[in-house]
């Protein structure tokens, strides 16, 4: 039997693919460098406002207990993350037990897959999109370097390249407990923050 | 008076919350009705056979798990086949049952997932998915006690496996063999007559028989629709011809059958466990192999059943350490060839079951 | 079990139906002319004894000098399978008949082997990048690309 799969589109698909592909070339020809680490906490913590203290802990305690990641599952990794939602070890008991999908209302990434260079310019944009205060954890080999596919030709090494990134959690996929270590670190992170700064 | 309409370009990105991967469907839609769709992908798309010839041939045996990365064990099966075909390595009669153990249970794994996700995108938010986790847990658990990873195991080796099965392996597997049957009744009288499960999923996204086997697809899509054809039975590999088991095939090809497939796969494969279990061997786990493999110059395909289909490699050895070509044949990205037409005609909410069911993972498609 | 038909049971009737397309049989496989990949398929697809309705893959490996593409057909009545193989000479635009008509199943394929070996198939009503994005240079797989 025949079936015709020429394609009628009311679209023009190759002007669409074009302007993606333009896209894509430009974020790679501007990215060549890893964005550095927001590490400006670990002067705050020198010099105390005493006056906001208690403001502080309160804002922080309340940003910290109950972060709420966005859907953003690339690949394998996204398995161990959904592990640790389920019932055994439950990320609930955080408060994060909510996954939203829409980046609006959401203020944790945790980037869980490869990246390349033909999905790069859709996670920076949710990225982009995610209100502010916002945070970052690289889960997995992959998101940190790049990890088994670093030589690759479509592969980006690391995240860093393109997002700013908080945490690291090492692993190939990290276990379920790897990365409820790597969440409470930013909670410690979290909860170092001043609203005198950005 | 008519009402006057435009067609509209909706754009299913890839990122979007369901768990199947970054696929982006570009669907041209009349009001909710889908009148023309085309799937791009290529967002996961690393270069693992590019990859696979700067590395030995043991060193592939890594790349080869994040392919499915639902069903390592299955892959690495396939891909060790090949070698063995291709540099003609016999394998003892202990590694070649605690293969066929190792992989039915993984089909187990990966069916749990992709009956839980289907509900997921059924509407059943999470429910089903956490009880498929519950069992999918004790079978990760038996994993764990093999290899020492919970997702990606690169256990097997090319000639069998380093190590031999720890002492509370068998144990354990007997404990959730007898505990499993009991889990499938529970969640077959839960869901198999549910109104909305069959409202949603029954006569939705049909795949005719001609058009099934002319887009060369495999697995639970193909029997779904009534073509009775499994490589276990048609071309044994390993040893699957000493176990007696069915071949559940269904009639429609909709996604209710499809799903259905894939539970009974479920029971046929504890099936094959308990007989494995039972006629277990003593002996040595690994055949005498050098550390590097240097297979003579040639070409070998072996195709096994993994969960999502037939999961091929067809290797290339030029007598070096490394592949000099090493194509994957994916089943997930023959089974995607026939999306478009099973989707035109239907409302936006079924494109999304409609891609559930056929159950693709990314990292196979996009290699 | 999938009886591998070797190349020179085949040889004879196609010798018949398309002579000259044949370059070489052997046991395993059996090689023809790039112009007649269509012509062959097509009898191997609707001739009876033979009946291949299941294209398990194409794949494409580069040689230095030539390029070859790999079929594998099987037959689901009567159980037996067969491998075609082509060559390509040209390095710069290397065409092939397309067998999409055929099998829908080699849509995706054929793309991918364009989009990664740069191989051209005559014939294929969509053929564009389907793994890496429109605006990369080069062909991965290639040996030469580094």
């Amino acid at each position: 039997m025949e079936v015709d799969i020429t394609p009628r589109h009311i679209y023009s698909d190759t002007e669409l693919d074009r302007t993606e592909g333009e896209a894509i070339e430009a974020l790679k020809r501007s990215t060549q460098q890893p964005i550095p680490d927001p590490d400006r906490w670990l002067d705050e913590e020198l010099r105390r406002n005493i006056l906001l203290t208690s403001l502080d802990t309160i804002l922080n305690w309340a940003r910290r207990s109950s972060l709420w990641p966005v859907i953003c599952f690339p690949a394998c990794c996204a398995f161990e993350l959904i592990a640790a939602n389920a019932s055994r070890f439950d990320l609930s008991r955080f408060g994060m037990e909510i996954l939203r999908a829409s980046p609006r209302q959401a203020d944790l990434m945790i980037t869980a897959g490869t990246l390349t260079w033909k999905m790069a310019p859709q996670v920076k944009r949710i990225y982009e999109q995610m209100a502010e205060p916002k945070w970052v954890i690289a889960m997995g080999a992959c998101g940190i370097s790049g990890g088994i596919f670093r030589s690759s030709y479509n592969v980006v090494p690391g995240y860093n390249r393109i997002i700013p990134v908080d945490v690291y959690v090492p692993g190939c996929p990290p276990r379920p407990e790897a990365l409820i270590h790597g969440i409470r670190m930013l909670h410690h992170k979290i909860s170092k923050r001043s609203i005198t700064e950005g | 008076m008519a009402l006057k309409t435009e067609p509209f370009v909706l754009n299913i990105g890839p990122v979007h919350p369901s768990t199947h991967g970054v696929f982006r469907m570009r669907a041209t839609l009349d009001g909710e009705v889908i009148i023309d769709m085309e799937p791009v992908f290529g967002y996961l798309h690393r270069g693992i056979e590019k990859l696979a010839e700067e590395r030995t041939y043991t060193g592939v045996i890594p790349l080869t798990d994040r392919l499915d990365y639902l069903a390592s064990m299955s892959n690495n099966l396939a891909y060790v086949l090949a070698v063995e075909k291709l540099a003609g390595i016999p394998v003892p009669e202990r590694a070649e049952y605690l293969r066929v153990i190792l992989a039915e249970l993984q089909r187990i794994a990966s069916h749990l997932i992709a009956v839980g996700a289907f509900l997921n995108d059924c509407g059943a938010f999470f429910t089903p998915f956490l009880y498929m986790f519950r069992e999918r847990e004790k079978i990760v658990d038996l994993f764990e006690m093999v290899s020492g990873q919970r997702l990606l195991y690169n256990y097997m080796r090319i000639g069998g496996f380093t190590q031999d099965i720890p002492d509370e392996f068998l144990p354990a597997l007997d404990k959730f063999v007898r505990q499993m049957p009991g889990f499938i009744d529970e969640y077959d009288r839960l869901l198999a007559e549910n109104e909305i499960l069959l409202a949603r999923a029954k006569g939705v996204g049909i795949l005719p028989k001609e058009l099934a086997i002319n887009i060369c697809a495999s697995g639970p899509v193909l029997r779904g629709s009534g073509v009775n054809w499994d490589i276990r039975k048609v071309d044994p590999y390993s040893i699957y011809d000493r176990f007696e088991f069915d071949i559940p095939t269904g009639s429609a090809g909709d996604c209710y059958d499809r799903y259905r497939v894939r539970v009974q796969e479920m029971r046929q494969s504890l099936r094959i466990i308990e007989q494995a279990m039972k006629q277990l061997p003593s002996g040595a786990v690994r055949s005498e192999v050098p550390h590097l493999i240097h297979p003579p110059a040639g070409e070998a395909y072996a195709h096994i059943e993994a969960p999502k289909g037939e999961l091929g490699f067809y290797l290339v050895s030029d007598n070096s350490i490394a592949p000099y070509r090493c194509h994957i044949r994916a089943p997930s990205l023959m089974n995607l060839t026939a999306l478009r037409e099973m989707m035109l005609g239907w409302k936006i909410q079924d494109a999304i079951i409609i891609f559930g069911s056929i159950d693709i993972t990314m990292g196979e498609v996009d290699r | 079990m999938t009886l591998a038909l070797s190349g020179q049971e085949v040889v004879a009737k196609l010798e018949q139906q398309f002579p000259g397309s044949v370059i070489e049989s052997s046991e395993n496989n059996l090689l023809v002319k790039s112009e007649s990949i269509f012509d062959v398929a097509e009898y191997l697809k609707s001739s009876p004894e033979l009946d291949f309705d299941y294209l398990n893959y194409i794949a494409a490996v580069d040689y230095y000098n030539y390029f070859e593409l790999v079929y594998q057909f099987t037959s689901m009545k009567h159980n037996h399978s067969l491998v075609l193989k082509t060559r390509c000479y040209d390095r710069e635009n290397p065409a092939v008949p397309s067998v999409v008509r055929l099998w829908q199943g080699a849509d995706f394929q054929e793309r991918e082997i364009y989009d990664l070996m740069g191989i051209s198939f005559e014939g294929h009503p969509n053929l564009k990048r389907i793994l890496l994005w429109q605006g990369f240079e080069g062909h991965p797989l290639r040996k030469d690309y580094l």
